[in-house]
């Protein structure tokens, strides 16, 4: 440790996509599936080079569908697996997204968002998928997301992304966008042995046909296939074991509740964010993503022009963090949300905030387009 | 009493499970066809893994085989499948599926498997209609059949699932009907012992739905003996008309070529070439 304190960390200037696809490599990925579609193509184009230097697999899939069903397929075999894509093959995956959760799978999926409803507009940055991963795949379930707001961040977080889909045995979405996607920044690598990577806790030897491989509040065990363990592995409502129940409502009860409880209640372990200027704030701006460091800069801005603002910033949009806004919302006089769309996470907002605090929306002049200062700005100028 | 013989195939089921198939269903037949083959090759059971869909193709490993099965979304096994294999190429991986969820839902993980000529078996049970939901019309329902959702008879024109795999490019394939339960453990076994995509098309009874189209309705033993009548062995049937074979299932091993590029063996040598450069 202390020889790495002396040696400086390498660093690169690397697109976003690429740094995504690096984070996951230093994860520990080992298994890439994705299918072709813009503005996340190059996470693909850099692993089907990469995954078989690391002795790792990457595959073209004939589409986005086959895609998630393969990497949940590749984590059932043992491998730490991820596939990228945007909006409409993020639709395409959803139904097997509510596989992997209920199946309790860890992989990641990338997200880099673009225009939309539909084909929308591709290369543009847009946060317009922000509620897709919680409520996209039918049925009542949690979700872990992250937003990132830069290369160096498309690096960290798919690492914390491989490390929370391990520990907690479930899949973990990366939301990006266009931009984060395809800038270019500097980025820093950090030393392996500055940064622990978890791996999924195994089941190690056949326990008999009542063994506990699904719903344990704390995480149970995954039977690896190919190892005796005996797998009983299905998407429909089961027991602890693997059997399957669809008749008895206190089962399904059960594994719905166990499920979400695995998330909820380890929340302080996942929920990751970012304040800024929080201690006399009047006002806190809540941004996240791409339009965090417009809101940040602005915000700098604003405090050197002696006004009382802050901001926060979950990184973790999913699980929501409840508690934290609450908090804030007792500290200051109104939150304003900056989101770029048409206030997706706005309403979540202000029911965190049970009315203690005013909260309000400012939506961007262009969707598609960061927030001007001047535009914030007057905002707050207007509320304070 | 005491003369009670455990079936030889018990020691493959999980224990404690009632099998749920209708009665006169082919899922019996092809379950013991499956196990027989795995137990004539003897290979441990632990070496393999079975993956599955939605329908009543599904429930022949799902939950019964004792060893890893995975039950997945409709038509999208081979898909998953795919993954198991590429993370787990020592595995022997088998895949139940249906006529819908080999050609409708799942035709296109399917054709893209046999394309890529992936060390996966695919036994797809083909009873010629959607079972499980109450009897709608297939990919794989003959022309002008009265089905649930084809009260007029069906107007469009079914698919050869051997043909289709072929045409994708598997390098081994069989087909036969439950009527020919020892041939069709003779392919199981090839199928299973293929380097590449194997596919193993099981024309099966489903006396409940399928019975009703062909008024046959509850009658499996009918249903066995006209697979048995119209069941044509591809050596004979190479020497017969289009007219000759019209109403026939032609039946036996159609495809098996060797030496064709198993795709975990091209991952390999991918591995190999990348660190060399």
């Amino acid at each position: 440790m202390n020889a790495n304190k002396q040696k400086e960390h390498k660093t690169d200037f690397l697109q976003g996509n690429i740094a995504c696809a690096e984070g996951a490599i230093f994860a520990g990925c080992k298994f890439f599936a994705g299918y072709p579609i813009t503005p996340a193509s190059e996470i693909s184009h850099y692993m089907s080079r990469r995954m078989f230097e690391v002795d790792g697999t990457f595959i073209q899939t004939e589409d986005e569908i086959a895609a998630i069903a393969n990497i949940i397929g590749a984590s059932w075999g043992g491998v730490k697996s991820m596939t990228a894509s945007s909006g409409p093959g993020i639709s395409l995956m959803l139904e097997n997204i509510g596989l992997a959760v209920v199946t309790e799978t860890p992989c990641v999926i990338v997200n880099v968002q673009r225009g939309s409803p539909s084909t929308g507009s591709p290369t543009i940055a847009f946060q317009g998928d922000m509620l897709q991963p919680k409520f996209g795949s039918h049925g009542e379930y949690q979700i872990i997301a992250l937003a990132p707001s830069s290369p160096q961040e498309m690096f960290d977080f798919t690492i914390i992304a491989f490390n929370k889909a391990e520990k907690y045995r479930t899949p973990v979405f990366i939301l990006a966008d266009s931009s984060v996607g395809h800038m270019r920044e500097k980025v820093e690598f950090p030393f392996q042995d500055e940064i622990v990577l978890e791996e999924r806790k195994k089941l190690e030897t056949y326990q008999g046909i009542h063994q506990k491989i699904f719903l344990d509040e704390n995480v149970a065990p995954m039977p690896i296939f190919g190892k005796g363990l005996k797998a009983n592995i299905t998407g429909s409502t089961h027991k602890e074991d693997g059997s399957r129940n669809v008749s008895d409502p206190k089962i399904m009860d059960n594994a719905i509740k166990k499920l979400s409880n695995k998330i909820l209640k380890h929340k302080d372990d996942i929920i990751i964010i970012e304040e800024n200027y929080l201690n006399d704030a009047e006002v806190a701006i809540f941004s996240y993503g791409l339009e965090y460091r417009a809101v940040l800069e602005t915000v700098n801005l604003a405090r050197k022009k002696g006004l009382k603002v802050g901001c926060f910033r979950p990184v973790t949009i999913w699980p929501f963090p409840e508690e934290q806004i609450e908090a804030l919302s007792k500290k200051v006089k109104v939150i304003m949300v900056c989101e770029n769309n048409l206030g997706q996470i706005y309403p979540f907002v202000k029911a965190a905030a049970q009315g203690n605090a005013k909260v309000i929306f400012l939506p961007p002049q262009i969707l598609g387009t960061l927030y001007n200062q001047e535009e914030i700005l007057n905002k707050i100028k207007e509320v304070i | 009493m005491k003369n009670i013989v455990e079936h030889p195939l018990k020691k493959y089921f999980r224990e404690e499970i009632n099998y749920t198939t209708c009665s006169g269903c082919g899922n019996g037949i092809i379950s013991q066809s499956i196990l027989r083959a795995i137990d004539q090759l003897n290979i441990s059971f632990d070496q393999f893994a079975f993956v599955s869909g939605i329908g009543c193709s599904g429930w022949i490993p799902s939950p019964y085989f004792n060893t890893d099965i995975l039950h997945v979304t409709h038509g999208r096994s081979v898909a998953f499948a795919t993954g198991l294999k590429l993370a787990a190429p020592q595995l022997k991986v088998i895949i139940c599926a249906g006529d819908g969820d080999t050609s409708a839902i799942g035709g296109n993980h399917f054709i893209h498997a046999a394309r890529r000529n992936i060390g996966l078996t695919v036994i797809c049970i083909n009873n010629q209609i959607y079972g499980m939901t109450g009897g709608q019309v297939a990919p794989t329902t003959p022309y002008f059949s009265k089905t649930i959702t084809t009260p007029y008879g069906s107007i469009e024109r079914p698919f050869d699932l051997s043909n289709l795999a072929i045409a994708a490019g598997a390098t081994f394939v069989a087909r036969w009907t439950t009527y020919q339960a020892r041939p069709l453990t003779n392919s199981i076994k090839k199928a299973i012992m293929h380097k590449g995509f194997s596919f193993v098309e099981i024309i099966s009874q489903c006396p409940v739905q399928y019975g009703k189209v062909v008024g046959m309705s509850n009658d499996p033993v009918g249903m066995l003996m006209h697979y048995k009548e119209c069941s044509v062995n591809i050596k004979k049937a190479k020497n017969m008309s289009e007219d000759e074979l019209k109403g026939k299932i032609i039946v036996g091993e159609l495809m098996e070529k060797e030496n064709v590029p198993e795709l975990t063996d091209e991952i390999k040598r991918l591995r190999m070439e990348a660190k060399r450069k």
